[in-house]
């Protein structure tokens, strides 16, 4: 029979292995998912992960994709360290959007130099606030922060749907739920001639640096650390695990409507009332993908950058469903959080009742 | 006339109320063996999908919910495999499922979607539901409404009146201890998560079957969330989740009667934030007591357990 014996250290080849293990068996599953759904396997994998990158502006619409997957899960996973499950991201993402095209349709035709920095700021303020909700619930009432961020998000959903189709409605959008389009001073300069990477990519990399310098030379760091191992440690050690709750949502809040701001600035240049196709959610996978760590987080947000636009592509060149991306991203945090296992535990093969003597 | 607005608002408050009883009561014994399964949005979406594809391809009421259940009972054994099996944490791998059910449910249902369906027939006892106002609220329900209150009566006996009820408590409370005396923790959990699975993907099967007859993506919208928050709210006890439940559903219902009505100014949006809004009310005014929440809540939720400990 097989056994689990825990593992007296952490095993740190297996750390690093298991995410590549995890992403090798999606593939394989993708293919057999493929094959099933009636398409040639090594067609949709090449369509779906080496066709996307085969020229300049495929390179740059991952880093398009990357930024805000980068950004959001560098803030995410301070939170998940420290036991901090916000996972209304995407309601923040929201709200960062809301403040920060807001700004851009208060000062539309009058834009000048600020207003970027503005709706940056903006953006980053909104997602603050709206993940101050769970922040104060769960520091002053105890009212657990995952449900709380997860129920704002819907109300931060119709919010935006109320705007878009209320009183921020294009007056010649022929009635379709949208806002108008962002003057030109309020739209993201673009790096690289021929492609759609824009001035975000840069901040989502200052952001996972920052993020880095957090985790692994702050006292900050630390303290999140602790609280997520022990958490009555942190009473022991002098410091309040109230304010690690609070900061780590403030700033998991404050990328979050970074990452907004930036989406409506830059890829989508106006307000819709479907922004983000879940960029929120999938940032968790990549935090988890990314083993918590700055840089992996980074990797991770490229591999899931990829899968977005490997799922457009692949419906494009083959027609394959759209869907197929949710999936193969649902399963690749399975195949993750299956094969750490290996990190935590020997696996043993014993025949049975052989264990015991031995 | 007032009588019989009342009465049809009665049935719709017992449709918008069923998919949550279901569903709530579903987690309650998941989380009573010590697990919290945080999946329950997705298994409820893979299970209305399964349920509405079978209904529709089969004609049949019964295939159709065996379905729902079958694929939510499969979802949690996604679940089980790896929290119970592999010792995954709880929290990461609910939310994996939950993202998963949706792709899955996506891919599963796109060339179904905005396909009508009949619903599930209305049951007429005996010819009962024709006694003016009454008859329709008691006697004229579709089959899964009876079944429910069935399923709740019969989980609270289950747990409180039976022995078997009371090891899935002990194990719920104390794994360790359990484990000691002699019973099978990860097997009482296993059949527990499975079960909570299966309740969640009739709760979905009664959203595409009954309550809005059709598919669309995402259609639970927050029903998943919205379960488990009651099972806070109930501080895990059966007739409080029967309760909370209907108490949701009432209020799903009156926002819905709100915006027909035409006579308020409020936007829809804003009416539609309510369950949301108020789930979160919710939450506040029961958790504000922590003493009250950890004396309810299985002591062992969400820990992984481990013989060696």
């Amino acid at each position: 029979m097989i056994t689990l014996d825990r593992r007296p250290e952490t095993s740190h080849i297996w750390l690093y292995a298991t995410p590549l293990l995890a992403v090798f068996l999606t593939v394989l599953c993708g293919a057999i998912l493929f094959a099933f759904l009636g398409f040639d396997p090594a067609d949709a994998l090449h369509a779906y992960f080496i066709l996307p990158l085969a020229d300049q502006y495929g390179l740059g619409e991952l880093t398009v994709k990357a930024t805000p997957l980068a950004m959001i899960a560098v803030g995410l996973a301070l939170g998940f360290r420290a036991n901090v499950w916000n996972i209304g991201a995407e309601g923040q993402l929201t709200l960062g959007a809301i403040f920060g095209g807001g700004l851009a349709l208060a000062f539309y035709g009058q834009e000048g130099p600020l207003l970027l920095p503005a709706m940056l700021i903006g953006g980053m303020v909104g997602g603050a606030l709206w993940a101050a909700i769970p922040a104060f619930l769960r520091t002053r009432f105890n009212a657990n922060e995952i449900l709380v961020s997860l129920m704002l998000t819907y109300v931060a959903g119709l919010l935006l749907s109320y705007l878009v189709t209320g009183p921020w409605k294009d007056p010649m959008g022929f009635g379709f739920p949208q806002t108008r389009l962002f003057g030109e001073g309020a739209i993201l300069p673009i790096l690289l001639d021929g492609t759609r990477m824009h001035i975000g990519f840069p901040l989502a990399l200052v952001a996972v640096a920052a993020a880095w310098f957090i985790v692994s030379r702050s006292l900050f760091g630390f303290q999140i650390k602790v609280v997520g191992l022990t958490p009555p440690a942190a009473g022991y050690a002098g410091f309040s695990g109230r304010r690690i709750i609070w900061a780590t949502l403030m700033i998991g809040g404050a990328l979050a409507g970074l990452a907004g701001a930036i989406e409506v600035s830059g890829p989508i240049g106006q307000l819709t009332p479907s922004i983000s196709p879940g960029y929120g959610f999938t940032a968790i996978i990549v935090a988890f993908l990314g083993r918590l760590h700055p840089v992996g987080i980074l990797l991770a947000a490229l591999l899931m950058a990829l899968s977005y636009i490997g799922g457009e592509t692949a419906q494009i060149e083959l027609g394959l469903p759209v869907a197929v991306t949710g999936v193969f991203q649902g399963m690749l945090l399975f195949f993750l959080l299956a094969s750490d296992v290996l990190v935590h535990f020997r696996v043993r093969f014993r025949l049975r009742g052989a264990g015991r003597a031995a | 006339m007032d009588m019989l607005i009342l009465s049809s608002v009665a049935v719709s408050i017992m449709a918008a109320s069923t998919p949550l009883l279901f569903a709530a009561m579903g987690e309650l014994v998941a989380e009573k063996s010590g697990v919290l399964n945080l999946g329950v949005e997705g298994m409820m979406l893979a299970g209305a999908v399964l349920a509405f594809i079978v209904g529709l391809e089969t004609g049949s009421g019964i295939l159709a919910i065996a379905a729902g259940a079958a694929m939510g009972a499969l979802m949690a054994a996604l679940f089980a495999v790896l929290t119970l099996g592999l010792l995954a944490n709880q929290v990461a791998t609910g939310l994996a499922l939950t993202l998963f059910g949706i792709g899955l449910s996506a891919l599963l249902g796109q060339s179904y979607v905005g396909t009508p369906i009949p619903p599930l027939p209305k049951l007429s006892v005996g010819g009962l539901s024709d006694i003016p106002l009454l008859g329709p609220v008691v006697f004229g329900q579709d089959a899964l409404v009876y079944l429910s209150f069935a399923m709740t009566a019969g989980v609270a006996y289950f747990l409180y009146r039976t022995r078997a009820g009371l090891v899935l408590r002990s194990v719920g409370e104390n794994p360790h201890a359990a484990h000691s005396i002699g019973f099978p923790v990860i097997a009482i959990r296993l059949a527990a998560v499975l079960f909570g699975g299966a309740m969640a993907g009739i709760g979905g099967a009664y959203m595409s079957l009954s309550y809005t007859p059709m598919w669309a993506e995402g259609m639970i919208a927050g029903r998943g969330w919205i379960a488990l928050a009651l099972v806070v709210f109930a501080t895990w006890r059966p007739a409080r989740i029967l309760l909370g439940a209907y108490l949701f559903g009432g209020l799903t219902i009156a926002q819905l009667h709100m915006q027909g009505s035409g006579q308020i100014e409020i936007p829809a949006q804003f009416l539609n934030m309510v369950p949301y809004l108020a789930t979160i009310v919710v939450l506040v005014l029961i958790s504000r007591d922590a003493t009250r929440i950890r004396l309810n809540a299985p002591a062992s939720i969400g820990k992984v357990f481990h013989p060696d400990g």
